[in-house]
């Protein structure tokens, strides 16, 4: 048996525009870091392996699956997740909106993330061709739309932005 | 003048449970914290089938902040086992304990488990556990495991069978007799997982009082409530089942596993919550797989491409054990079906419920009927192939016709088609898909070498399973039924307490479009509760389809039931005659005189304040219904697809779908469509690319991680277009058909027949699920040598 070094570490990160010090263990990933200790329980955990894209959050602007990142590693960085999107509280940032209007989710389980890839995407990319956006989003398992009204909903918002 | 009634069924409203979801707000069982929160680790057996010889938990015992390990020894007797609710009779049900006794049956079987303190000290425990095994030979495939010889699983269980289940009609031989020839085929519905993108997930928390809350994922909270009740040794109300939002469903999710039952037992053992949850490997290996049928069949026809008759063996996987619904599945919900949409007089069916050494199989979004669509629809297609006939005139001159309903196919006594119109769909298919136009751009690409090919399904089934008498006769141990409170407060405001179980559908919206159509009140006034068995007074669920046709109806009639309460108040009110009083839009009214009208507030006040109430009337505006429906809906549809075959790679690409399909009335053609497209792709999936691999020789689980199990990302699906036809059900007073099931129904044929029309130059005639590029890339190879020899 070798021991498990549980030996904490000093983090400082910002979330959601608030700087938070915190004490994690070397191995702890970004991902329960943000589920577990900030109680942001909006990025979810789908699977083990980095395929399904649902802990996908924005560090220093760039969408990044938050269990491919040890927490220890985000030290100094800045964290934007799902809460932190819509910056008024009650109103919804624009990709958000579309997923409502074009019913561009159904049990919600990966939308966090998808939200997260999507404005990336648009951000690179601010007019994307269908299949830039279905390529965009491979990163991103979602189980229950088919990705139809996914795709739908980042061409409208697309179209709009290009008006 | 009356105001115009309010209409909400029918229109594409917008899901009123969205914004929570898209803010982050949704809550998911594992985002429930709770102070003093143990959780619990579970050791999985890394043998297919071996002898338990010792296990050793001294290590795991004596590491910081462990505070239980338990091992099926120290269970035994306490809980389980773990027993089916659907059996069909005469099955010989394997005794599954909740945690393995002596043996292991499975990779990923319970073996022993652990509480901690804190989710990591509970993983790294377990790894200190030492079990010795004995391995024994394994057998994972089903026709393997029913031939003489291969390994037995379970004493009780001679030749692996649990499960012999016949359906016969007409004369098959007779028909086999007079046909001008039989054509045979072997086709193989592959084993698959339902991935919810939530796994599964348990807190157990003892309350004060001494009930137990259980926080649970489950598509059927109130038979989750009995089950670990009566598993468990808890009384039934004094368990509460919560079910928050989940992240998926698709039948997986509608199950008794054992976690479902350590949780409660260690929770109240404790006195401290405990939690279980299970990472995206262990889904792979402990929740119920689907499909995993074996069929061969035989279809006597005739040379103008009539089907005189069918005779079809089914072998269903199970896996290790039976597990909740599994001996219903590849017997009932398969064979029952397996004559599709078409009239064939003569059918003589056979199902075996096999068990393997394998995780157990069970519902999978359409259990059993994808896999009768895919017997039907296989068929007929090789039947045109056969016969070189047109593939949509086939179906068109086989097809229960639309006079003809209501159908009992074959003569059955248990399977009635209350309404459809199936030409109607396949019409309108046609049309939408460009069948003329696509058939001549497919043959003019194929001379330049480009292989394009077209796919046609058709399917029916039944859904929401009913009416609750007629299920003992198949032995489902619980009722057909749905309850639906309909509460209205002393302002008029309406809360819905369904039993219906949304796992993403969107009842709130759904069920709320029904209610404010009957109750004429704004949708706004109305508020729906699902998944909490101390607000929720009973309920079956949602699985089979069943949410709009019983769920919905029960709403219906709850509201039926208030607005003619009402009605009463109302006309004393007003000092009229009941039968006098006019109710749209929130008013009683009086039409042709100049009485004041009173509104729907009004009459709910009254209710409450029961100043002015009708002699011998009850105050409060409050109805409970448990609708039982006399019969079950039919839906129905035709699917296309168009494929191009890169025949250098074996590349599919799916060009176009069409979808038409007929659920009756639509309560909301958007999320209507939606549960279209995520079907369709689940069904696409499993045509082309899903598939569970285990080593034949090991039982080891190849596809253990979402590395190796290929669920589909958005650039390897089409785009869909879904439209609708309405042939109300006369089952139900809506007319509605559920929708959820039909687009994992009707796509796996749609889809080979697409791929194969596609490789009908090469003359391939028959491939197995799922159609990956190696498997057509070796087709096409063989066929090309075998062309030069």
């Amino acid at each position: 048996m070798t021991d498990i070094d549980c030996r904490l570490h000093a983090v400082t990160i910002e979330i959601n525009g608030a700087r938070k010090r915190l004490e994690v263990e070397a191995r702890k990933l970004l991902v329960h870091l943000i589920r577990d200790d900030l109680g942001l329980t909006g990025t979810h955990v789908g699977c083990d392996t980095s395929q399904c894209g649902a802990c996908t959050v924005e560090i220093d602007g760039h969408a990044v699956k938050s269990c491919t990142v040890l927490a220890v590693i985000a030290d100094g960085a800045s964290i934007t997740t799902i809460e932190g999107v819509s910056q008024s509280g009650a109103a919804l940032d624009p990709v958000q909106a579309v997923f409502h209007e074009h019913h561009a989710l159904q049990c919600g389980f990966c939308t966090p993330g998808m939200v997260m890839s999507v404005r990336e995407l648009l951000k690179t990319n601010p007019h994307p061709t269908e299949d830039e956006i279905r390529h965009g989003l491979a990163g991103n398992i979602c189980r229950c739309t088919g990705y139809h009204n996914i795709v739908r909903a980042v061409e409208a918002l697309a179209s709009k932005g290009g008006e | 003048m009356n105001a115009p009634a309010i209409r909400y069924v029918g229109q594409p409203l917008r899901r009123r449970e969205d914004l929570k979801l898209l803010t982050g707000k949704g809550r998911y069982v594992d985002d429930i914290k709770l102070p003093g929160l143990l959780h619990m680790a579970v050791l999985r057996s890394p043998h297919a089938h071996a002898d338990i010889k010792h296990i050793d938990v001294t290590k795991a015992a004596s590491a910081p902040g462990i505070r239980r390990v338990l091992t099926g020894k120290d269970l035994a007797g306490k809980i389980g086992p773990i027993v089916p609710n659907w059996i069909i009779p005469g099955s010989k049900v394997p005794i599954r304990p909740v945690l393995a006794i002596d043996r292991v049956r499975f990779v990923g079987e319970c073996v022993a488990l652990v509480v901690a303190e804190r989710q990591t000290a509970a993983y790294d425990a377990v790894n200190l556990i030492e079990v010795g095994y004995e391995q024994l030979a394994a057998v994972v495939d089903e026709e393997a495991a029913t031939r003489h010889g291969a390994p037995q699983l379970h004493d009780n269980v001679p030749g692996n069978i649990t499960t012999v289940y016949k359906v016969r009609g007409g004369d098959y031989q007779k028909a086999a007799r007079e046909a001008d020839q039989i054509i045979s085929l072997r086709i193989v519905n592959n084993r698959l997982i339902p991935t919810c993108m939530e796994t599964r997930c348990i807190v157990a928390e003892p309350n004060p009082d001494g009930t137990l809350t259980v926080y649970i994922g489950s598509q059927v909270p109130h038979m989750h409530r009995r089950w670990i009740a009566e598993t468990v040794g808890i009384p039934e109300h004094r368990l509460r089942v919560v079910a928050p939002d989940i992240g998926g469903g698709f039948g997986a999710k509608m199950h008794l596993y054992p976690e479902d039952l350590l949780c409660p037992y260690l929770a109240r053992e404790l006195g401290a919550p405990v939690k279980w949850w299970e990472s995206r490997s262990e889904s792979h290996q402990s929740t119920s797989h689907g499909r995993a049928h074996t069929e061969t069949i035989e279809a006597a026809i005739r040379n103008d491409g009539t089907i005189l008759g069918m005779k079809v063996e089914t072998l269903g996987n199970a896996g290790a054990y039976l597990s909740n619904m599994a001996s219903g599945g590849p017997t009932v919900n398969t064979i029952n079906f397996g004559t599709g949409t078409y009239r064939i007089e003569n059918y003589e069916a056979t199902s075996r419920v096999v068990v393997t050494n394998s995780v157990p199989v069970d519902a999978y979004r359409g259990y059993g009927r994808p896999e009768a669509a895919y017997i039907a629809e296989r068929t007929i297609d090789a039947v045109a192939r056969h016969l070189n006939l047109d593939q949509v005139e086939i179906r068109r001159k086989n097809f229960i016709q639309r006079g003809d309903f209501p159908h009992r196919p074959y003569g059955s006594t248990g399977v009635m088609f209350d309404s459809g119109n199936y030409q109607g769909c396949l019409d309108k298919a046609l049309a939408a898909f460009d069948y003329e136009g696509r058939s001549r751009e497919r043959d003019a690409l194929r001379r330049d070498g480009v292989y394009r090919g077209i796919g046609v399904a058709a399917y029916t089934h039944m859904c929401g399973m009913a009416p609750s008498r007629r299920l003992s006769l198949i032995g489902f141990d619980r009722g057909g039924w749905e309850s639906a409170r309909v509460s209205i407060d002393s302002s008029g405001r309406a809360t819905i307490y369904s039993g219906s179980m949304s796992q993403g559908h969107g009842h709130v919206t759904s069920l709320s479009q029904i209610g404010a159509d009957v109750l004429q009140i704004p949708i706004e006034h109305i508020d729906v509760v699902q998944g909490d068995t101390r607000q929720v007074q009973a309920g079956h669920g949602t699985f089979n389809s069943r949410s709009m046709a019983v769920g919905g109806s029960s709403v219906h009639v709850s509201s039926e039931r208030i607005v003619a309460k009402a009605k009463k108040i109302a006309a004393g009110m007003l000092e009229v005659d009941e039968k006098d009083v006019a109710y749209s839009a929130g008013t009683f009214s009086v039409p042709g005189t100049d009485i004041a009208p009173v509104t729907f507030a009004k009459v709910a006040r009254m209710a409450y304040v029961g100043h002015r109430l009708p002699d011998g009337m009850a105050p409060g505006l409050d109805e409970t219904v448990f609708y039982d429906p006399t019969g079950m809906g039919s839906p129905s549809g035709v699917h296309l697809a168009y494929v191009e075959v890169d025949a250098q790679t074996g590349i599919v690409k799916v060009l176009d779908y069409v979808a038409v399909d007929d659920v009756g009335t639509l309560i909301n053609p958007l999320l209507a469509a939606g549960q279209i497209h995520g079907g369709v792709v689940q069904g696409i999936a499993q045509a082309l690319y899903e598939e569970v691999d285990y080593d034949l020789e090991s039982g080891q689980l190849l596809t253990g991680s979402l590395l190796d199990y290929a669920v589909p990302r958005a650039e390897q699906v089409p785009n869909i277009t879904s439209l609708f036809q309405e042939t109300p059900s006369p089952t139900n007073p809506i007319g509605v058909k559920g929708i959820g099931e039909s687009g994992s129904i009707a796509a796996p044929p749609c889809m080979v027949h697409a791929v194969l029309d596609a490789l009908s130059p090469f003359g391939i005639t028959h491939l197995d699920m799922p159609l990956t590029p190696p498997r057509i890339w070796s087709a096409i190879s063989a066929a090309r040598t075998g062309a030069v020899r």
